[in-house]
């Protein structure tokens, strides 16, 4: 009996996690977790054992085509630093920004969205005309105002982006509420004495969590290219620190001198992309009951 | 003593494009402890609107005025958050459609016990333990597994059993039950009723039972309220109900139900016609554009609920013919010639 197997059947047999064993049982989304795990192990771990540093010139090796021999695997850019470190130290950056930013959009989108659509009335009429009065706001403008203000700092990066990213999660999750309230078992929960918040949170919320694992995925992207526009424009992480968005943005503009500062990143980012899809897919297919 | 007493309920619902409409005129009923009420009546006639109204669930543009005594307390006057504490502890409530009334993604088990662990101080393992109980009374045969699989793994009667289950569980003094067995088929509706009336008989739940079909009223319940266009227009014990019907519509509901021991070749009896809209009514009788034997005056003159007879056997109907003239002697309306 393989891992995955003996997790799924430990998990069925307790049945309080059948969630759990559903989701084991999606091959690819159990892959896409490992496979992430890893990217995450390698950036985060992995520069502090590299022969290279990321900031450090090699005047020995400028502009060096991926080499098995010396070290450097992915190459070296125009100024002779090593292409891996930097883009395993990049990828902290884009990782931590992507998900971080998700979570906090997709937290406060299902929070907002839901408690809107479920009110209903003047209520999610009012809330709604908030998030388009947001949509009107340009998220850049405010970025410069928050760096300006308080100077340039990851968190306030995360912020930034996250304070306009849940804004279409939480339209996507309104839509769906509102088909969502009238439905009878909202109704029969009503009848049974229970308070309107504790309905959202536990009739509502598990209904969703289709909707809100795909389009999360759909946002971890999204966010990763946010974050290099504003780090273009020197709101973000600035030289000599870097992140994929930053390395992909260089990497094209070389691509006929030296194609491998965009393909590396972008084979990163990539992978990780495609193991945030397969893991919404598995999430989505876990959380619903009704897939077995 | 009156366990559920409803006085003068109306309800109504604000319209973004146009006046207020009235769904519920003036309705009153009481429902005994331990006793049995139907509330008949066609889709639209206001029966549903009549109990989402005196729990206080009508859609957010609904108001519902009158008076809605459970036991000593009014249910109208409550804030919500008295009204929840009733709900669903000492009123039950089970819906028309089993399959859309569960929640698809949670497990029978947090579904049948919420009520429990919102209403009473239980811990998890005893709610558990009294949801299996329950589900064994209502004969769902390997109850102790099926707790934790999810309402798609249920066909639809087995959902209605396990709905009547959790209602059984908290032993509430009042039971609704909006259409319990429309959704179902016969075989399985027998069962439904069955378990309603052992829920009635051995632990002495009143139940209000909403329906469209005569056939279910007269296996279950002692009194039958006849509504239509969100008027009560014939109370009655269902004995007396089912004798003589004294309203046109009450017999055309009656000799719409279809026989086994009709001649062969018969027709289905029908009422011609369509309920009117929400106010749209005129002055008149709601019915006498369908009745056959309006008279002149039942166009124009609203016929008031009448009193007829004494008590145990008092009755009562809103019309304008005679009552010894009245239902019993016409021809079922729709009869075709």
């Amino acid at each position: 009996m393989n891992v995955p197997t003996f997790i799924a059947a430990a998990a069925r047999k307790r049945r309080t996690a059948p969630a759990l064993a559903r989701f084991v049982s999606h091959r690819a989304a159990l892959a896409s977790v490992v496979l992430l795990g890893l990217i995450a192990l390698a950036c985060f771990a992995g520069p502090l054992f590299l022969r290279n540093s990321p900031i450090d010139n090699d005047w020995s090796a400028i502009a060096l085509a991926p080499t098995l021999a010396g070290g450097h695997w992915f190459g070296t850019d125009e100024l002779g630093r090593d292409l891996l470190a930097r883009t395993l130290v990049g990828g902290r950056v884009s990782l931590e920004v992507g998900l971080l930013g998700t979570f906090v959009s997709a937290l406060f989108g299902v929070i907002y969205g839901a408690t809107a659509g479920f009110l209903g009335g003047r209520m999610d009429a009012a809330m709604m005309r908030i998030v388009d009065m947001m949509y009107a706001i340009p998220y850049l403008l405010i970025a410069i105002l928050m760096v300006t203000l308080f100077g340039r700092a990851f968190s306030l990066v995360v912020l930034t982006i996250s304070a306009f990213s849940w804004l279409d999660m939480a339209r996507v999750v309104r839509g769906q509420t509102l088909s969502l309230r009238s439905r009878e078992f909202v109704d029969a929960a009503r009848a049974i004495g229970v308070h309107p918040a504790a309905i959202i949170a536990r009739h509502i919320v598990p209904n969703l969590a289709g909707i809100v694992a795909i389009y999360a995925t759909v946002t971890v992207p999204s966010i990763i290219l946010t974050e290099s526009v504003l780090s273009f424009l020197g709101l973000g992480v600035q030289e000599p620190m870097t992140s994929w968005g930053v390395l992909i943005q260089d990497g094209a503009q070389k691509l006929d001198a030296m194609p491998w500062l965009l393909l590396c990143p972008a084979v990163l980012l990539c992978a990780t992309l495609y193991c945030v899809n397969f893991i919404g897919d598995g999430l989505r297919d876990a959380l619903d009951p009704r897939e077995r | 003593m009156a366990m559920l007493e409803v006085q003068h309920l109306t309800v109504g619902f604000e319209r973004r494009d146009g006046p207020p409409v009235t769904v519920v005129h003036d309705v009153s009923f009481a429902l005994d402890a331990g006793g049995t009420l139907a509330i008949v009546g066609e889709s639209g006639s206001g029966k549903s609107q009549t109990v989402m109204g005196l729990l206080g669930l009508l859609a957010s543009n609904g108001r519902a005025t009158g008076h809605v005594r459970l036991r000593d307390e009014n249910l109208l006057g409550m804030t919500p958050r008295a009204l929840n504490r009733i709900r669903g502890d000492r009123v039950a409530m089970i819906f028309q459609d089993p399959m859309t009334s569960l929640n698809p993604f949670l497990t029978m088990e947090r579904q049948m016990t919420e009520a429990l662990q919102l209403h009473r101080k239980v811990t998890r393992r005893v709610a558990r333990q009294r949801a299996i109980e329950a589900l064994e009374r209502v004969s769902i045969p390997d109850a102790a597994r099926r707790i934790g699989m999810y309402p798609h793994e249920f066909s639809g009667g087995m959902r209605q059993r396990v709905l009547i289950a959790a209602a059984l569980m908290m032993e509430p003094d009042v039971l609704i039950a909006d259409e319990p067995t429309t959704a179902l088929d016969v075989t399985v509706q027998a069962q439904i009723m069955a378990l309603l009336r052992e829920m009635n008989r051995e632990r002495g739940t009143a139940i209000l039972l909403i329906t469209h079909d005569m056939g279910v009223v007269a296996e279950l319940c002692d009194d039958v309220m006849v509504m239509y266009a969100g008027r009560a227009v014939e109370k009655a014990s269902a004995r007396a109900l089912f004798e003589a019907p004294l309203h046109p519509y009450t017999a055309g509901l009656l000799g719409a139900l279809p026989r086994l021991d009709a001649p062969g070749g018969s027709t289905l009896r029908t009422i011609p016609g369509n309920p009117p809209m929400p106010g749209s009514g005129g002055a008149g009788c709601a019915f006498a554009p369908r009745c056959a034997v309006a008279l002149e005056r039942c166009h124009t003159e609203m016929p008031v609920l009448e009193s007829i007879g004494a008590p145990p056997r008092l009755r009562a109907r809103a019309c304008h013919l005679a009552v010894d003239e009245g239902a019993a002697r016409q021809p079922a309306p729709g009869a075709r010639p």
